[in-house]
């Protein structure tokens, strides 16, 4: 860090540290989400670059009880190791009804114990935001997303009509019933994110590394996900 | 289980994105072409996805549409069924030379707040004209924002030549009018090129076309353009964004806007105007303590302990920032609801952010045809561009925009909603005496707390210093009084001196008449701190059971109570015996003298303590003040 240029990695960190410290004073009750996915694992690295080895504010796991046994053991590790505040929300209301896999169709299991699950544990705790790892390039519609982005009480976005944001000042409100979803790697791609990876070594669970020629490039609940074709040839763990 | 089973020992990874994006963003009026040029790009440098023009192809037969590059940039349904592409989007592209990224800045006029999103984070803009038109209202008054924003690289492209017949008068008539609407804004293209999107002309390759033009194609004067630099070369502005005690460790963490910032550099921060020097740098798992720079998101520990808080700018001693409650700015404004004069907003500069209002607008001008209305003004409507004198409730750490750019620049805030933005020129220093407030609006009903507090920017409070005699508690008091003063706070001290004199001229020093002088200013205390302001009493106040008094009346009045036990060992007092009453005591002369032949009863939950043997005033004063500010903010109407 004696140099007088940054690189782009350089740039892309300091920005978000930039953005969770605004976050981080803007909001008296902040949550980060964490689904120990790649991206999640990297906000919460940037968050103890951000509060110098802290994470200051709940972590929340939505968990399906549909998680494969590697990540439960990743988020075992993890919390103990980071020294997280850890918050685990499953919708057992709906699990007691009998929604599953094994009987119902995919976008119920997940509206039901995912979105659901969020709504129930946001009138419990009433963040008034959470910092998400959404990216705008991970599809056309993000493009158009703020780095702060209110959501309303139906977790809507209204994105004909946002706020603008420029010179660093962002909307830090929330009104009654909505949340402000707070995005520091909004401007980060995914090759950035696997960059960022391995310059800083951040622990991520192993299942996104090739096998057999076969990877997980996002990971979500164990029935529906499955390994793809690794074309790309990246990322790899390579030898040491 | 250990961190190495979940390390990486060497993901690999494409280094091609390794590089900075250049940033353009692509402007102008609605229909003159943009999204088409954008697509005809991507489509020459062979940034598509493969299969995407042939699948926009068969979507258009499908609607009975003619094909348009325009269309494979609208993602969202919605955009291809308006034909209007609705907000800042983002497609990479590479060049030869390097990487691109694209924000398409759309040409609406109700989209402006997305137009200004976008605009705000490039480094270049390409400014498109249709030949057929020409210069038109947006074609003007993105330019205008452009300049505002601070963007000084700008191609100009004077699209669809194909409708023109190519004609180099046409050409020319465009470029010397659009030119001199620049000048006028202090602004200078790159170059005009002239171009068709549609046909490719000029745009990757050179048009044959437009033999007559000998001027760089379009991609050709992009690559000519630089990533905006951090402006390191710059006098250095640290700003605070917060003072985390996460550990043993007090650090100051912030961005520094500009400049360079080493261990051992002596800093002053405004606008307390207090000197410390870099202890530290801290970065967590990052390599070394070496220099910070413009742009990095660092923390600091400094070598005194001096008050610092959010908003506070650091500087060098030898370049620092303006410190005023008054300065001229030119202001643009988004939002329907206009502007008014001595209205209140919330302005936000960098970190800090104040209550102000607007105390003239001395001039109004379109922001398209640079025309200035010269009647007298008291709102600025949408789109209009106003030179304006504002007045800050509090001190202000400003820069002139053209010096240092990223402390000359603020937004106006109202209802958290960011309602405009602009830029300061010719930085002035307070001049109070003209300060005056006015257009205040009043509510029916009785004068609430909150509103008092929203008033003043703060709540009242009873600040209620207790210590032995020489522990220096009128010191402070008054040390106290002055910062909060400064702060454009209310505030006043009730000590023995402005009381016994008056208010308890009656009493003497038997312990019935000094109980009674603690109930009275007690109620004093709380009577001020009611009416908003903060009051800082100055007893020995040795007592307990009259400490506790005093805080249940303040508590019955819906005050807040703070209790400060100014400490120090009593013979550190007795040493200091600045009224020589110790030595009276000590011969007898006066009796029932707290810590002599009187007892004083320590607090033993006072919420904020100060050791005076081990602190100087500053540093007292220093502590108390970042326990008490906290306390003190006004709370938001809605909580």
């Amino acid at each position: 860090m004696t140099s007088t240029t940054r690189t782009h990695l350089d740039q892309l960190e300091n920005q978000s540290i930039f953005i969770f410290r605004e976050a981080y004073h803007a909001f008296k009750n902040i949550a980060m989400p964490w689904s120990m996915g790649k991206d999640s694992n990297v906000l919460i690295w940037l968050a103890r670059k951000s509060f110098f080895g802290k994470v200051p504010f709940p972590l929340l796991h939505i968990d399906t009880t549909y998680e494969f046994p590697e990540m439960l053991k990743f988020r075992e590790w993890a919390t103990k190791h980071y020294n997280l505040n850890l918050i685990v929300k499953i919708n057992t209301e709906a699990r007691e009804r009998g929604i599953g896999y094994e009987t119902h169709d995919p976008v119920t299991v997940t509206h039901e114990l995912k979105t659901v699950a969020l709504q129930q544990v946001l009138a419990e705790y009433k963040w008034d935001a959470l910092i998400t790892g959404i990216r705008r390039d991970e599809d056309p519609t993000r493009a158009k997303e703020r780095y702060f982005s209110a959501r309303n009480a139906q977790f809507e976005w209204d994105y004909k009509d946002q706020p603008p944001e420029f010179w660093g000042q962002f909307a830090t409100s929330s009104a009654k019933g909505e949340h402000v979803r707070v995005q520091p790697l909004l401007d980060w791609t995914e090759v950035d994110v696997w960059r960022y990876i391995q310059r800083e070594n951040i622990p991520i669970p192993q299942m996104y590394f090739s096998r057999n020629g076969k990877r997980f490039r996002s990971l979500g609940c164990s029935p529906i996900t499955h390994p793809k074709d690794n074309r790309a040839g990246w990322p790899r763990a390579g030898p040491s | 289980m250990t961190q190495e089973a979940y390390s990486v020992p060497g993901i690999r990874v494409p280094v091609s994105a390794a590089a900075v994006p250049l940033k353009v963003v692509f402007v102008g009026h609605v229909d003159h072409g943009k999204s088409t040029l954008i697509g005809r790009i991507l489509h020459d440098t062979d940034s598509l996805p493969e299969g995407k023009i042939d699948m926009v192809k068969k979507a258009c037969a499908a609607e009975g549409m003619e094909f348009e590059f325009a269309f494979v940039l609208d993602a969202l349904l919605e955009e291809q069924k308006q034909n209007v592409t609705i907000d800042t989007t983002q497609i990479p592209f590479r060049t030869a030379r390097r990487n691109y990224v694209i924000i398409d800045a759309p040409g609406h006029k109700e989209f402006l707040k997305n137009m200004i999103t976008g605009a705000s984070r490039a480094d270049a803009a390409i400014l498109v004209i249709a030949a057929n038109e020409g210069v038109r209202e947006q074609s003007r008054r993105h330019a205008y924002l452009l300049g505002l924003l601070g963007i000084r690289q700008i191609l100009v492209v004077v699209n669809k030549m194909d409708l023109a017949n190519y004609s180099e008068k046409r050409f020319s008539e465009i470029e010397s009018e659009y030119k001199n609407f620049l000048v006028g804004l202090s602004l200078e293209a790159r170059a005009f090129i002239p171009a068709s999107a549609r046909q490719g002309e000029n745009v990757a390759s050179r048009s044959e076309k437009i033999a007559w033009y000998h001027g760089p194609t379009l991609l050709e004067a992009l690559d000519l353009l630089e990533v905006r630099k951090a402006d390191v070369d710059l006098p250095l502005r640290f700003c605070v964004q917060d003072v985390y005690r996460f550990d043993e460790r007090r650090i100051v963490a912030g961005r520094i806007e500009t400049g360079t910032l080493r261990v051992g550099d002596e800093l002053v921060f405004s606008p307390a105007n207090k000197s410390s020097m870099v202890a530290s740098i801290e970065r967590w798992n990052a390599p070394g303590d070496g220099a910070a720079i413009a742009g990095d998101s660092i923390g600091i520990t400094l070598s005194e302990q001096i008050f610092i808080e959010r908003g506070y700018v650091a500087s060098h001693e030898t370049d620092t920032p303006i410190e005023t409650n008054r300065f001229h700015a030119d202001l643009f404004w988004i939002v329907r609801e206009p502007l008014r004069v001595g209205r209140p907003y919330n302005l936000r500069l960098a970190t800090q952010e104040v209550k102000c209002q607007i105390v003239s607008i001395e001039q109004v001008m379109n922001s398209s045809t640079l025309e200035t209305k010269i009647d007298k003004h008291e709102q600025l409507e949408r789109n209009d561009v106003g030179r304006l004198m504002i007045e800050t409730r509090g001190p202000l750490v400003i820069d002139n925009h053209d010096r240092i750019p990223n402390l000359g620049r603020f937004v106006i805030v109202d209802d958290d909603e960011i309602c405009g933005g602009g830029t300061i020129s010719g930085g002035v220093y307070t001049d109070r005496s003209v300060a005056k407030s006015q257009n205040i609006f009043w509510s029916e009903g009785k004068i609430t707390a909150g509103e008092r507090a929203l008033r003043s920017g703060h709540r009242g409070a009873v600040v209620w210093f207790t210590g032995l005699s020489g522990a220096g508690k009128s010191t402070i008091a008054q040390a106290l009084e002055r910062e909060l003063f400064n702060r454009a706070m209310q505030t006043y001290v009730l000590d023995g001196d402005n009381v016994r004199h008056g208010l308890n001229a009656n009493l003497g020093f038997a312990p019935e008449d000094r109980v009674e002088n603690i109930r009275r200013v007690s109620e004093v205390a709380r009577l001020m701190a009611d009416a908003g302001a903060v009051v800082i009493t100055a007893f020995i106040s040795p007592y307990r059971v009259d400490r506790r008094r005093a805080r249940e009346i303040a508590l019955e009045g819906n005050v807040e109570f703070i209790e400060v036990f100014v400490d120090a060992p009593l013979d550190v007092c007795e040493t200091r015996d600045p009224k020589n009453l110790y030595k009276k005591a000590r011969a007898g002369e006066i009796r029932e003298f707290t810590g002599i032949d009187a007892p004083y009863e320590a607090p033993k939950d006072a919420e904020i303590v100060v050791h005076t043997d081990r602190q100087s005033v500053d540093e007292s004063v220093a502590t108390i003040l970042e326990q008490l500010l906290p306390r003190l903010k006004a709370d938001e109407p809605d909580d």
